[in-house]
């Protein structure tokens, strides 16, 4: 079976979960080979990380030399092991890196590239992948025509599954370019931890937006009760009340849980297309016109400020 | 200095989008603009510009490729501030993917660099439409150039651009030397609107609608024939059906609403 390619999502050697999901994913369509490009101190944890989820191969690149630079070095680093592989697929991870590094091997490999796939399967002649377009309100099916699929996957697209992987390490050393090492990161601030679950990995997003008059200790109280994450609509960010990274919808994060609550918050289109794809939606507005309840399972119509403490001390009681 | 940007023109958002028999983005019965977030970039190139200083002379070209339509996509950057326009539009350009677009619209920018050498091109985050967030990488690797993308704030220094940029992990600064390929977001500052003496001047500037021929690609290179990938089939997302919505009155609705959440076990 031909080899696929999966570039480990990790942070500073801790592998992160859409990493198993892709490697699942890889299970589909050959044999899952993993790339991580990473410290070689750190590469030891991430393998054996990386054998429970069934990597048969790991390729280990020392980043000794091109950590401090932006993608274009680990474009060039995958492109070489492609060459050596004659990979199936090549699968990335649907960051913003991750789609970088996808368009520069696409132009490298001169290769088909298909962004953002929420499912990927095995079809006849290559891997046909499901992305959601317009905001969430159509799917497509696609596949790649040309050279090597380089699919970029988004978080939950697939349940992790574990099983057991050998897990040889090939160490590979990756030529870079100095082209390649234009672009160099001069300081990098990491993110506070709130302590809850990755915003596009939970399974429960609370999200508050302009509604909230700019204080979220309700919308975070209730994240907290009912163990998810917080988002947030760009108002809600723009105001500068809550960081960036929250941020949900087309130019923020796309999520899809289990379930979505929103708080004080319209239901623009583009604050849709981050969220439209939840399994169940849940919104409390004042405006009983608001367009986010054509999306919802379950409505209040109602003022924020009296809606979310009573429920967070009733879910705090019934689970207690 | 010598500034590109790339501006796309793209289906209103807020409009009902369609596909063709072709499995292509209609994108002529339905209204179009300027992307918005490309916007962002116009004036962040306009900034650099004006930072530099009257003395410095620097030119703002703004470039899109895309059927005639395209053309007010690059009026409106003129309007708002750019210098010089360049619209390529080909009949074969249709249905590119982002392969083929970013293979015109880096020979565009070849060729406006053999007039004189381009500095920097600045592009939006993404496509308003297709959104894929990859012409700009795609760019700097066929130019051969550093790409600082996603910025939220831009320094320039002579021949030193400094970006900030929120990444999923952590916040970082970016430092490059011109040439490159910028990227920046929807958080970098409100873009300009164009005033009546920038509509007016607008229609005196230079523009260059420029065919295939011209810039040196064939008609063989691009299109959806030769796309690299393809869509097999679309769906329309079935409409939710109308959930259960209740008027709060003295706590009934978060009564009703933990009773909802413990019904589907998310208690
Ligand atoms: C190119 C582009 C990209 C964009 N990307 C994004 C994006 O990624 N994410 C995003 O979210 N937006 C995005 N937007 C902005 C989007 O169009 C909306 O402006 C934004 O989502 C509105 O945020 P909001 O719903 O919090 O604010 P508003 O639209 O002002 O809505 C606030 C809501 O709160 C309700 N409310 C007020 N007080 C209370 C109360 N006490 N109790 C209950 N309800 C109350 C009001 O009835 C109202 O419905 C983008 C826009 C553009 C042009
Ligand atoms: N047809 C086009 N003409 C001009 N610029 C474009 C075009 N397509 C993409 N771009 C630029 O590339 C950015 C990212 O586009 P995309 O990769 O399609 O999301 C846009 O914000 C534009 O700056």
């Amino acid at each position: 079976m031909t080899e696929i390619l999966v570039l480990v999502d990790h942070l500073d050697g801790a592998v992160r979960k859409p990493a198993y999901e892709l490697l699942t994913i890889a299970r589909r369509l050959g044999t899952p080979s993993a790339v991580f490009i990473g410290g070689a101190d750190k590469a030891a944890g991430a393998v054996e990380s990386l054998k429970k989820y069934g990597a048969e191969k790991v390729y280990v690149v020392d980043d000794a030399q091109l950590k401090s630079y932006l993608v274009a070095p680990k474009a060039e680093a995958l492109q070489q092991i492609a060459a050596q592989a004659s990979p199936g697929a090549i699968l990335i991870t649907s960051s913003g890196e991750g789609k970088e590094i996808a368009g520069r091997l696409a132009i490298k490999l001169e290769s088909g590239l298909i962004t953002d796939a929420v499912d990927v399967q095995a079809g006849d002649g290559g891997p046909v992948t499901t992305q959601s377009v317009f905001a969430g309100s159509y799917t497509v099916q696609a596949k790649v025509t040309t050279g090597t699929p380089i699919i970029t996957v988004k978080p939950n697209a697939a349940a992790p599954e574990e099983v057991a992987g050998a897990g040889a390490v090939e160490q590979f050393a990756a030529t870079v370019s100095d082209a390649a090492k234009g672009a160099q990161i001069v300081a990098s601030q990491p993110r506070q931890s709130t302590g809850r679950p990755e915003l596009t990995e939970a399974a429960i997003v609370v999200s508050g937006g302009r509604g909230t008059g700019g204080d979220f200790s309700e919308v975070e109280s209730l994240a907290d009760a009912l163990g998810g994450a917080v988002g947030a609509s760009r108002a809600a960010v723009d105001s500068g009340w809550v960081p960036h990274s929250t941020q949900v919808g087309q130019t923020g994060k796309t999520v899809s849980p289990q379930l979505y609550i929103a708080a004080g918050i319209s239901g623009a289109i583009q604050h849709r297309a981050g969220m439209q794809t939840s399994k169940t939606i849940v919104a409390i507005n004042k405006d009983e016109e608001a367009p986010i309840f054509e999306l919802v399972d379950f409505g209040v119509v109602g003022d924020l400020k009296a809606v979310l403490p009573a429920v967070t001390e009733q879910v705090t009681a019934r689970k207690g | 200095m010598n500034i590109v940007v790339c501006v796309k023109h793209v289906p209103d958002s807020t409009a009902d989008w369609q596909f063709e028999s072709d499995n292509t983005v209609d994108r002529v019965s339905v209204d179009g603009l300027l992307s918005e977030l490309d916007e962002y970039a116009v004036e962040q190139a306009l900034q650099v510009k004006e930072k530099q200083g009257d003395a410095a002379e620097v030119t703002v070209t703004a470039l899109s490729v895309g059927p005639e339509k395209a053309a007010d996509a690059v009026r409106k950057a003129l309007q708002m501030g750019a210098d010089k326009g360049v619209h390529v539009v080909d009949d074969a350009i249709a249905g590119s993917d982002a392969i083929a677009t970013s293979l015109v619209l880096a020979k565009a920018i070849e060729k406006l660099g053999a007039e004189s050498k381009v500095d920097l091109v600045v592009c939006g985050m993404a496509s308003t439409d297709g959104g894929m967030s990859v012409v700009p990488a795609m760019l700097a690797e066929r130019l051969a150039l550093p790409q600082v993308t996603l910025a939220s704030v831009i320094e320039t220094q002579g021949a030193q651009v400094r970006i900030k940029r929120d990444g999923d992990v952590a916040t970082e600064v970016i430092g490059a030397t011109l040439p490159i390929v910028l990227s920046v977001t929807d958080q970098s500052g409100e873009a300009r609107y164009p005033s009546f003496k920038g509509i007016m001047a607008a229609k005196k500037k230079p523009f260059d609608t420029l065919s295939l021929g011209d810039i040196g690609v064939d008609a063989g290179q691009v299109g959806l024939s030769v796309a690299y990938s393809a869509v097999e089939a679309t769906e329309a997302r079935p409409p939710r059906t109308a959930g259960e919505i209740v008027t709060d009155e003295d706590g009934s609705g978060a009564k009703a609403l933990v009773d909802f959440l413990a019904g589907k076990k998310f208690i």
